[in-house]
């Protein structure tokens, strides 16, 4: 079987209430059949019990509703499908009172974000919301889905205004790779299958983009960095002074020979070895789990990084920040959190808000600065110890941050290292 | 292809290789809940791999509800003999015999619900702050919204309403005294990633996953196991049956499936091909719609 050369991409869906979402995330989930028939036979009943013509695939994905009903937090469900080209995660962000909470959730660890828009409304404040944190999270690949086209008459300058829209606000984006695909997630057009219907239009249909879009860049492979998460000593006679750096490669690609410096510390050394449970291997890139060991004994914790001694990370104790508020309780002026970068955990304080973003607008407003829920700013932050990073727009890994309230634990904030 | 690239399984191990590192990494005690299913046995390879040349820096704990398979049990014996590694277990009879649950009575009695007690006693005993489990999203509605470090207040409990974020690969497992956590390194896996992990792996599973012939009686669309726990009901028969277990628990409740499926290949061919869900041969789901919902809340696997 073709199964073990699959690739693994990551999605977020994001759509105003109604827009469609649930009925195309059915939709791909069956037409890719991966639905099971015990799961098909509970959505026809419900959808005869509702009193439906058609299976309302919406409520494959309907667990997440009645929550809502409930008052449950659902921040992000996950949601899972194969064909045979790849396997897809989708990190579906429903509800619209914390939207920018939740989007950000989901959009953290996404390489593309489908965006719906209803073919009768056009571009509405919340497309635009949505697409802002898809680039404020630096989503490498936007599908914008125009969805409902059936209740357009399958419209193709309906289409075109759209995507004319569209493509102007994006250019305040910080995103190149934007599609544009007219479907009917009800009736199927252009999902899986192309449509009788919209023969104006000569694009791949969704699942084609989703199988084909090239993801094997999205990974920084130039700069290396290698954040320690714990150290191996087994302590048997057979590996007796074993020390093995145990992490998983964050960006670039590590040999045995490398030079490389230890941050933030700034000793250096060699690589010795690059081992897994299987062997030594020659090559280590992102994002792959392995063990570092070196040629030098160095006072090496949890929290450092290993870099080339050609081409390091920043240091410093001074972030400036894109931060996204998570948590009910409002930001007090001067308090103080746990800062969690990679493997690393320090002390920190929020020392000034220079701005908070108005996400509907794309504006900046100056002149309050009292952050709660949803709240997305520009923050200075200052740490009690030095932190090894990377822009977030260079890497998505080693630039991103949260922060952790001291008294509840709780994650309160999450952060993009602007530089 | 791309030179630098993983296909999906192997992005999928480094995943929760960093995952059960971060583990051992933030926590004092932490322990692999091991239950003799195919999920806990590749959780557990994958933390062989996660800390090769060293042992598994981590206890196994088997909740034992009396009800085993004893293939399942034998399995488990040999698999800490290999491994070197301490096997914690908690048993649902103690439990009984120490008056903390009551054993349930009736048609559909089961041990499944008493599990929980023994477990959250046994992680209490034993100072367990972080118990890494073998769940995956894709096993059932109320699991879709899991985190991989899911927090757990001092009653043991899961709080749906208020979960904490997890975003990018950043686990926050900040608890206070008495809390702990839940810990699921292959969340992001289905039923048949897993099944292809083990075959290109070729890791060792109980015989009960193979086809093989045993006496069965068919109830509840499932073909039940012939024990020394099961009694018949009115116009049921006991068979021989090819068949096999597409998951493993107390033998009170797991059924089987008809199957011929005697090899690894067979059996991700056969899984491929199913279309009904894994779970649907498990009693336990079926008590009523939100059956996995209410058991997580109370502390459930
Ligand atoms: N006519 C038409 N209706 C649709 C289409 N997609 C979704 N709908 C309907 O729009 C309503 C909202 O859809 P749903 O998927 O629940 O939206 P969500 O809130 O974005 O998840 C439902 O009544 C759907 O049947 C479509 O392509 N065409």
């Amino acid at each position: 079987m073709a199964t073990n050369t699959r690739e693994l991409l990551r999605f977020t869906t994001a759509g105003s209430v109604d827009d469609g979402k649930s009925t195309l995330i059915g939709r791909l989930l069956y037409d890719s059949k991966s639905i099971f028939e015990d799961q098909i036979d509970a959505i026809r009943q419900s959808s005869e019990r509702k009193g439906l013509a058609h299976v309302d695939l919406s409520l494959l994905t309907d667990g997440l509703r009645s929550e809502r009903e409930q008052g449950i937090t659902i921040d992000v469900a996950y949601r899972y499908f194969a064909t045979p080209k790849r396997k897809f995660i989708i990190a579906d962000t429903p509800g619209h009172i914390q939207y920018t909470r939740n989007m950000v959730t989901g959009a953290s660890t996404a390489n593309l974000a489908l965006i719906l828009v209803d073919a009768r409304k056009g571009i509405v404040e919340q497309t635009c919301r949505h697409s802002y944190i898809a680039s404020l999270l630096q989503i490498p690949h936007i599908i914008v889905c125009v969805n409902k086209m059936d209740l357009v008459d399958y419209s193709e300058e309906v289409f075109n205004k759209i995507v004319e829209d569209y493509t102007e606000f994006a250019s305040k984006l910080d995103v190149t790779d934007i599609r544009y695909i007219p479907i009917s997630a009800l009736n199927g057009d252009n999902v899986v299958n192309h449509s009788e219907h919209t023969k104006w239009y000569h694009g791949a249909t969704l699942l084609h983009e989703l199988e084909t879009i090239h993801i094997g860049s999205d990974y920084n492979h130039i700069d290396a960095r290698f954040p320690v998460q714990t150290i191996i000593r087994p302590h048997s006679t057979e590996h007796h002074d074993y020390r093995g750096y145990a992490g998983r490669v964050a960006g670039g690609i590590f040999r045995p020979g490398d030079a490389v410096t230890v941050l933030p510390s700034g000793l250096t050394s060699t690589i010795k070895s690059i081992d897994t449970f299987e062997g030594s291997i020659k090559e280590a890139f992102a994002p792959m789990s392995v063990s570092i060991t070196l040629e030098d004994d160095l006072d090496i914790s949890r929290g450092d990084m290993i870099v080339k001694e050609n081409n390091q990370a920043e240091v410093s104790q001074d972030l400036d920040i894109m931060m996204c508020w998570l948590n009910g309780k409002k930001l007090q002026p001067g308090s103080k959190f746990y800062l969690r970068q990679s493997a690393s955990e320090v002390r920190s304080i929020v020392k000034e808000v220079l701005y908070k973003m108005d996400i509907n607008q794309l504006q900046r407003i100056e002149d309050d600065k009292e952050i709660g829920m949803n709240d997305i700013a520009r923050v200075k932050i200052r740490t009690t110890k030095p932190v090894a990073y990377d822009a977030y727009r260079k890497n998505r890994s080693t630039g991103s941050v949260i922060l952790v309230d001291e008294s509840t634990n709780e994650t309160v904030a999450a952060g993009m290292i602007v530089e | 292809m791309h030179k630098y690239y993983l296909n999906h399984l192997q992005e999928l191990e480094a995943e929760a290789i960093f995952v059960i590192r971060e583990v051992v990494a933030q926590f004092d005690r932490p322990a692999i809940l091991f239950s003799g299913g195919k999920d806990s046995i590749v959780v557990t390879h994958l933390a062989r791999k996660a800390f090769a040349p060293a042992k598994i820096p981590l206890p196994l704990i088997h909740i034992d509800t009396g009800h085993n398979f004893p293939e399942t049990m034998e399995f488990r014996d040999n698999l800490v003999k290999r491994l070197g590694i301490q096997l914690i277990v908690g048993s649902v009879q103690e439990s009984i015999n120490k008056g903390r649950v009551k054993e349930e009575t009736g048609l559909n009695a089961s041990r499944n619900a008493l599990q929980t007690v023994t477990l959250l006693d046994t992680i209490e005993a034993n100072k367990i702050d972080a118990a890494i489990g073998g769940a995956r999203r894709d096993e059932e509605k109320a699991r879709a919204k899991e985190r991989f470090f899911s927090h757990r207040d001092e009653f043991g409990q899961w709080d749906p309403k208020n979960q904490r974020p997890e975003l990018w690969n950043i686990f926050n497992g900040r608890k206070h005294q008495g809390e702990h956590f839940r810990v699921f390194p292959i969340s992001n896996w289905t039923e048949m990633d897993v099944w292809n992990y083990i075959w290109k792996e070729n890791i060792p599973i109980p015989s009960l996953y193979f086809a093989h012939e045993r006496e069965a009686v068919y109830r509840d669309n499932t073909w039940m196991p012939v024990s020394e726990f099961l009694s018949l009901r009115e116009g049921e028969t006991i068979q021989k049956k090819l068949m096999r277990f597409r998951t493993l628990g107390d033998i009170t409740i797991t059924g089987g499936i008809e199957s011929d499926a005697d090899t690894l290949e067979k059996i991700v061919m056969e899984v491929a091909a199913t279309r009904s869900t894994e779970r649907g041969n498990r009693g336990d789901d079926k008590r009523s719609e939100n059956a996995m919902e209410d058991r997580k809340k109370q502390g459930y696997f």
